[in-house]
């Protein structure tokens, strides 16, 4: 590192995958200075993304994952603190203010605050028995409650929103999705698999309540919800009701710091702020994305790892991508994703947008096929659902900037895994 | 209760009890054992839990996946062809009562 008056010492806010990560890439890379670790959770840093999955699932209370074992923090010799949220930031000063009242210096600052579940406010919202789904907390409240309930209503046709739909029909729970748009996670996906998707769920025996939005819960004398009535006035009951209306970006600590902030933290190709001595990565982060050749800000276990790993380097100046972003070397890994609803596994290599061409591989009817979107001829994303060849050889493509045409994406014969696995001839 | 014993690269070895129904995987991450990272949570989505099974274990042990052939193709450490799975896919008491694995050098 470069030489610095102040001791060193990175202090991260936020304990999920992109914090432990970023202190994971730090050791790695060989930084010795201190490393200070916040998580507002009273829990030991653990996985997010089983807890609207197999946590689910009827049984005994599930053992969470940790992100790590316990001792990495000693081992890597992180001060990791638990239950400890950041208050304030003196820039001049270089300190983070905690809610305990102590005051820790920093030589370098990572924002790794994630996202907040976003909220309803229509009427009855604050009746007991109306969850949401974020924490390890929220997900062992649901494992035990849905011992007890019956009919179950989710409100968003998200991914959260659906995962928790399948989870609860397996579980043998009559479930209602109501989702306000035209069609299930529709901000992610192309209408193909959007429509396939809506068809699944269904076969499983979820009711899927298209252009319905929620109006209002009713609850009982003791104040748990008992039904849930949508935009057009139908009436679901419901013993227990999930909330997955999309997130919003953790960025309270930056604006009022005086960080740009604009739909998450403003970072350049390097993931830092307007501050050069603050970091912002993960899902609270708005970044310039290479692929979606727009700012964009992604929520995803992939983003928040390859981010961390980038920032890493960025912060111990072993990496190029100090710039403003799309240049070489600032942050650009491929955006991946995957989804478990049921026995559906749907993975997303890149980002597609709207009015993409799109090409369908496989057969839906089969629940395995692929979609490969293509703009200008050249391809943007794949999503695959039980394809999971699909989609490695979709990563593999999208990550070297290759493409295939339209006409070998809908070919049955075509030997894409081999194609993919090719070095491109001319650069 | 199974038993699975680890086999670091330098020589040391980590030897655990694994109640039935928890997998390679998860034990490994729940006790400690470095070398098994499991970032995905056990979806076969990571490949971050490579392991090598010793030759004497590989009977019993469930058929390859389509999902798990496929993260097989991009492990960090080379594919061993025969001995080469995930963690998260080998469950203790389903595929095994006593099981011996040899970790890779690198997982990620």
């Amino acid at each position: 590192m470069n030489a610095m008056t102040d001791p060193e010492n990175v202090v991260v806010v936020g304990n999920g995958q992109a914090g432990i990560q970023l202190v994971d890439s730090l050791r790695k890379e060989g930084y010795t200075g201190a490393i200070t670790l916040l998580g507002e959770e009273p829990h030991h840093p653990y996985q997010r993304p089983p807890l609207s999955k197999d946590y689910l699932a009827a049984g005994k209370d599930p053992v969470p994952l940790p992100l790590r074992p316990e001792k990495f923090f000693t081992t890597n010799d992180v001060d990791a603190r638990l239950g400890a949220r950041a208050t304030s930031i003196d820039r001049t000063a270089r300190t983070v203010a905690l809610d305990d009242g102590t005051t820790l210096a920093y030589s370098k600052l990572v924002l790794a605050t994630g996202a907040a579940n976003r909220e309803l406010t229509v009427p009855g919202t604050a009746l007991s028995g109306i969850h949401g789904l974020r924490t390890l907390t929220d997900a062992q409240t649901l494992h035990a409650r849905l011992d007890a309930v019956r009919s179950v209503v989710v409100i968003g046709a998200g991914f959260i929103g659906l995962e928790f739909a399948a989870a609860a029909r397996a579980r043998g729970l009559d479930v209602t999705v109501l989702e306000y748009a035209d069609r299930p996670m529709g901000r992610a996906l192309t209408p193909v698999t959007s429509g396939f998707f809506a068809d699944a769920h269904q076969r499983l025996g979820v009711t899927l309540r298209l252009g319905e939005g929620i109006a209002s819960f009713d609850g009982n004398d003791a104040g748990h919800v008992t039904a849930a009535v949508s935009t057009t006035g139908e009436r679901y009951p419901a013993d227990l009701v999930l909330v997955g209306v999309g997130v919003t970006p953790r960025t309270e600590l930056a604006a009022a710091a005086g960080l740009e902030v604009e739909n998450g933290i403003v970072v350049d190709g390097s993931l830092r702020t307007s501050d050069p001595d603050i970091y912002a990565l993960g899902d609270c982060a708005s970044f310039p994305n290479v692929h979606a050749g727009a700012r964009t800000r992604l929520e995803s276990v992939q983003n928040a790892t390859d981010q961390a790993r980038h920032a890493a380097r960025a912060i111990l100046g072993a990496g190029p991508g100090s710039g403003p972003g799309g240049e070489p070397g600032g942050y650009a890994d491929l955006p991946w994703f995957w989804s478990n609803q049921g026995h559906l596994r749907l993975q997303i290599a890149g980002l597609s947008a709207p009015g993409d061409q799109t090409v369908l591989r496989g057969n839906p009817a089969e629940e395995k096929f692929s979609v490969f979107c293509f703009r200008n001829g050249t391809l943007t994303a794949v999503e695959s659902v039980n394809q999971p060849a699909d989609h490695m050889a979709a990563r593999r493509l999208l990550s070297a900037g290759r493409t295939l045409t339209p006409e070998q994406a809908a070919d049955p014969d075509f030997d894409l895994k081999t194609y993919s696995k090719q070095q491109p001839a001319t650069v | 209760m199974a038993k699975i014993t680890y086999h670091h690269a330098d020589g040391n070895v980590d030897s655990l009890d694994a109640e039935a129904g928890m997998t390679l995987m998860m034990t490994a991450v729940l006790n400690g054992v470095d070398g098994i990272i499991g970032e995905c949570g056990g979806q076969a989505i990571c490949a971050t839990c490579h392991v090598y099974v010793r030759d004497e274990y590989l009977d019993g042990l469930p058929a390859i996946s389509a999902a798990e052939e496929e993260m097989l193709e991009t492990t960090a450490s080379p594919r061993d062809p025969a001995r080469s799975r995930l963690g998260c896919q080998l469950t203790a008491g389903d595929h095994f009562d006593d099981i011996e694995v040899d970790l890779p050098d690198e997982q990620d």
